[in-house]
């Protein structure tokens, strides 16, 4: 039973008026994702720094305060305290709608992610689905920034922005459809309920396809190109300083930890875990996602944007279809109880799987006849 | 060893091929009349026993009664290499031939002498300031600049 | 109804992360394919040939620092190399070891950080240049205890060196070079063999050996192309006839072969160094007997070396006083550069700046 629905019916009980009772959990629940969200995402911002450094043979940030976990904090006291620059050519709404595009539904996005058991916002039956249609509107804002800043990188941005982010729905609802086959169901609290082998063992071409897509589609390294700091110096953000840069900064790392929650939860079983309280295992198993993450970014270089397109749609697109007819297929033969055959069958399918795209795929050339 | 080919022998074959095109040599460099430098370049860059085809460099220097052009050729498969000077006498408007039909490394070299002493290439395919900005007065490196 | 198109042009500008210096470059795009590439220097002109002309020749070495500021020792040495040629001064043997111990040294420093900025031009997020600058680092550390000085070191005179080096430079010198052919290899290992390394610099920006020789390229750009000239083996200089070494040639004249001939390169200066660290001998003067005022009769000479981005020369003309009449320098990247556009013709916008990262530029040198 979800903890705001209990929190409603004792509101209820309490002799609370049936409009009251619905409104003060919502309410409740919404300041606690927020809270909730805001604080993680400064500590993700000091870890990554942190983490990036040891990569880098250095230490990050450590003045600010004991090891540095305020430089964070100063980071945002720095940029809040910047003037708010429009260029003169540029589209005066769009430029100030876009962030609020970006960042609105990345925040929407939480409603559905458990953080522990039964403290999820709503549990709709098709949460899973949910994730991956608002996660696509931010696009439209990121485009509404390439387009309104009046800047040729930016517009470069753009461009590169529409391709990338579309390319890459394909293949991560395809591997979603995988998990859901197996658990039965989209709700995302049915998902994690049913997972007594983590579905990374169950389905790890699954894990592999939407770990790479999610990365696509957080524009994170190797795939960073929209905001590629070597060629067109920060793309789509260009133009923007103060307020609205820094909601596109909290919005990267927001939707860092968001794709790093529903990740847990889809692959990684979510609260599960032995001792600790489920809101802890929560949190290592989301702070491990991130340090993947930033791992990536500290070791590969970026894709071309021509490269990155037939990645996607000559790579990934085949092997989430393959995969998912492979899962649909061990379904149906394997019983219930014989659960870790397919983790054996999966291991070895993925392993022969990417050899073979791996051969048939060669990245390189490009040039176009001019 | 890249060796200074034998000035003598050149300008007296240059002088068979071309009459009057090299006025004198000295050591390691022959001095070559400004009107037939093109084809003796030519000659150079394509004769199979010189085989000249990779230009070093290519400058000016501005002794007060003419300017001199100094280009140094290295033949990369004998490893041998020549010096060519040339002269150009007007103060006002001096002009050249331009080499860069011929080796392309003098592309950038010659925009630059424009720039710096004012020598105009003739045949040059984009001759504009190089260094200093388009409207700039003047060119610094003569002598009789400040 | 044919819909009408227009290129676009994009200022790739005088302040940008990637040009490795103030580099301009005019841009043609047809969407994301270039189709033409202007480049536009002399913003870091100081005009140093005109300076030359009003300063003895010893004051002219603090000039030659500057022109490519990251490997200040070659630029000193090619210049007293010139003076040496037209005053006729012998150099004696211990400074003439020294000479080429910091020359080669010099060029590794050079190359790492060539090579960290190219990876970083790809996307890879200063991790290389980091790693690769722990390295630089000692370099670093060993010229300060030399000269005093970590960037522009001022270091050689003509006729030798400014000063002996300290008793604890040795130890130090031999330590570093004992230890960093394992640093190359660990390099090698995360970076040659890597994917997307290979996926975004080989086949690109190709330099065809027949080009490369027209437009004068000198340096890891032409041997890249596949043509065996290195002024070291070619027309020795210095000492350089007593040591043994290879040159590392390219095949397809690609971003990948100028990268990876630049590394082989370290190695063999490696090798350069150990072998005259063996040779060198303890004792011995520094510097050749020359006058405070050096005047050299009247004539001219061109001293060229091999330096890390190319053919680097000097040419002066002196009339017998004591400053030269004209000195004219001659930059490899300059020259590097003239087959830019055809390099780039047809590639990405992602492509030209990593393009424009292999071929190695300092604008100190091409402005002058």
């Amino acid at each position: 039973m979800n903890l705001l629905d209990q929190f409603k019916i004792w509101l209820v009980s309490m002799g609370w008026p049936g409009w009251a009772a619905y409104l003060v959990p919502a309410i409740t629940g919404i300041v606690v994702i927020i809270a909730f969200v805001l604080t993680v995402v400064i500590v993700f911002i000091w870890w990554e720094r942190r983490f990036l450094g040891r990569f880098q043979i250095r230490t990050g940030p450590n003045r600010c305060g004991p090891e540095g976990i305020f430089q964070p904090i100063a980071t945002a006291v720095k940029i809040l305290l910047k003037e708010d620059i429009v260029p003169e050519k540029a589209d005066k709404i769009l430029h100030f709608l876009a962030p609020i595009v970006v960042f609105v539904p990345i925040l929407m996005l939480f409603a559905v992610i458990p953080l522990s058991e039964g403290a999820i916002l709503v549990d709709l039956n098709v949460g899973a689905v949910y994730v991956i249609a608002i996660s696509s509107i931010s696009i439209l804002g990121i485009f509404m920034a390439a387009w309104a800043s009046a800047n040729k990188y930016s517009l470069i941005s753009g461009m590169r922005a529409i391709a990338q982010m579309v390319s890459y729905e394909l293949p991560v609802v395809l591997s979603l459809v995988g998990v859901a086959i197996v658990a039965g169901s989209f709700s995302m609290i049915k998902i994690v309920e049913t997972q007594n082998i983590p579905y990374v063992f169950l389905q790890p071409l699954g894990f592999i396809i939407f770990f790479l897509g999610a990365l696509a589609e957080m524009n994170r390294c190797p795939f960073d190109l929209l905001e590629a700091d070597s060629e067109i110096v920060a793309g789509y953000h260009i133009e923007y300083s103060g307020m609205k840069f820094a909601m596109f900064y909290l919005g990267e790392y927001g939707v860092a930890l968001a794709y790093a929650g529903v990740i847990t939860t889809l692959f990684l079983g979510g609260w599960q875990g032995p001792l600790l309280p489920p809101i802890l295992w929560f949190l290592i198993k989301v702070m491990l996602v991130f340090s993947l993450i930033v791992w990536m970014r500290a070791t590969l270089p970026r894709l071309r944007v021509d490269q990155l397109m037939s990645f996607a749609w000559k790579g990934m697109l085949p092997m989430a279809v393959i995969n998912l007819i492979l899962i649909a297929i061990e379904v149906l033969i394997i019983p219930h109880s014989l659960q870790w055959a397919m983790v054996i069958l999966n291991f070895a399918l993925a392993a022969v799987l990417i050899l073979l795209f791996s051969r048939l795929f060669t990245l390189g050339g490009g040039r176009v006849e001019v | 060893m890249t060796v200074a080919i034998n000035e003598t022998e050149i300008e007296k074959k240059l002088n068979e091929i071309f009459p009057g095109s090299v006025i004198s040599s000295e050591k390691g460099s022959i001095l070559v009349d400004k009107g037939s430098l093109l084809k003796v370049a030519e000659y150079l860059k394509n004769a199979p026993e010189l085989a000249f085809d990779y230009l070093t460099f290519v400058t000016a220097v501005d002794y007060l009664d003419y300017f001199e052009l100094v280009y140094r050729i290295v033949s990369l498969k004998y490893n041998h290499s020549l010096i060519v000077k040339t002269r150009c006498s007007d103060r006002e408007n001096p002009t050249a031939p331009s080499l860069t039909p011929v080796w392309r490394a003098a592309y950038y070299q010659e925009r630059e002498i424009y720039d710096l002493f004012g020598i105009r290439f003739e045949g040059h395919p984009e001759l504009k300031r190089l260094l200093l900005w388009e409207g700039f007065k003047g060119h610094p490196l003569r002598r009789d600049y400040l | 109804m044919p819909i009408k198109t227009e290129p676009f042009y994009l200022n790739i500008g005088p302040q940008h992360p990637s040009t490795h210096g103030v580099f301009r470059m005019r841009v043609m795009l047809d969407g994301e394919v270039v189709v033409d590439v202007e480049p536009v220097i002399g913003y870091l002109h100081r005009g140093i040939e005109k300076l030359a002309e009003g300063r003895t020749y010893t004051q002219n070495i603090i000039f030659t620092d500057r022109l490519d500021y990251l490997s200040s020792m070659t630029n000193n040495l090619a210049y007293c190399m010139a003076v040496e040629k037209l005053a006729g001064i012998k150099v004696p043997e211990r400074a003439e070891y020294l000479r080429v111990i910091f020359a080669e040294v010099m060029r590794i420093s050079s190359h790492l950080m060539a090579v960290g900025f190219f990876l970083n031009d790809l996307g890879a997020m200063m991790t290389p240049v980091l790693y690769m600058w722990r390295e630089r680092e000692k370099i670093l550390d060993l010229f300060e205890m030399v000269s005093g000085q970590r960037l522009l070191y001022n270091y050689m005179r003509i006729g030798g060196l400014s000063q002996d080096v300290p008793a604890e430079f040795m130890p130090a010198m031999k330590k570093f070079i004992a230890e960093m052919p394992r640093y190359v290899d660990e390099y090698d290992q995360l970076l040659a063999t890597n994917e997307i390394l290979l996926a975004r610099a080989k086949g690109v920006g190709i330099l065809p050996r027949e080009t490369a020789i027209d437009i004068g390229a000198s340096g890891p750009v032409l041997r890249a192309s596949g043509v065996k000239w290195d002024i070291r083996k070619m027309n020795p200089y210095s000492i350089y006839d007593r040591f043994d070494f290879e040159i590392p040639i390219g095949q397809n004249g690609d971003c990948y072969d100028r990268y990876w001939v630049r590394m082989q390169e370290i190695r063999q200066s490696i090798r350069i160094v150990e072998q005259a660290l063996k040779q060198i001998p303890d004792t011995g003067p520094i510097r050749a007997d020359v006058p405070l005022y050096i005047r050299p009769p009247k004539g001219e000479a061109y001293g060229y070396i091999e330096a890390p981005k190319g053919n680097l020369g000097f040419y002066i003309v002196s009339d017998g006083s004591i400053a030269p009449y004209r000195l004219h320098i001659y930059p490899p990247t300059l020259i590097n550069i003239t087959a830019l556009r055809d390099m780039v013709k047809g590639w990405k916008v992602a492509d030209l700046i990593i393009i424009f990262g292999s071929i190695d530029v300092v604008l100190g040198e091409i402005d002058r």
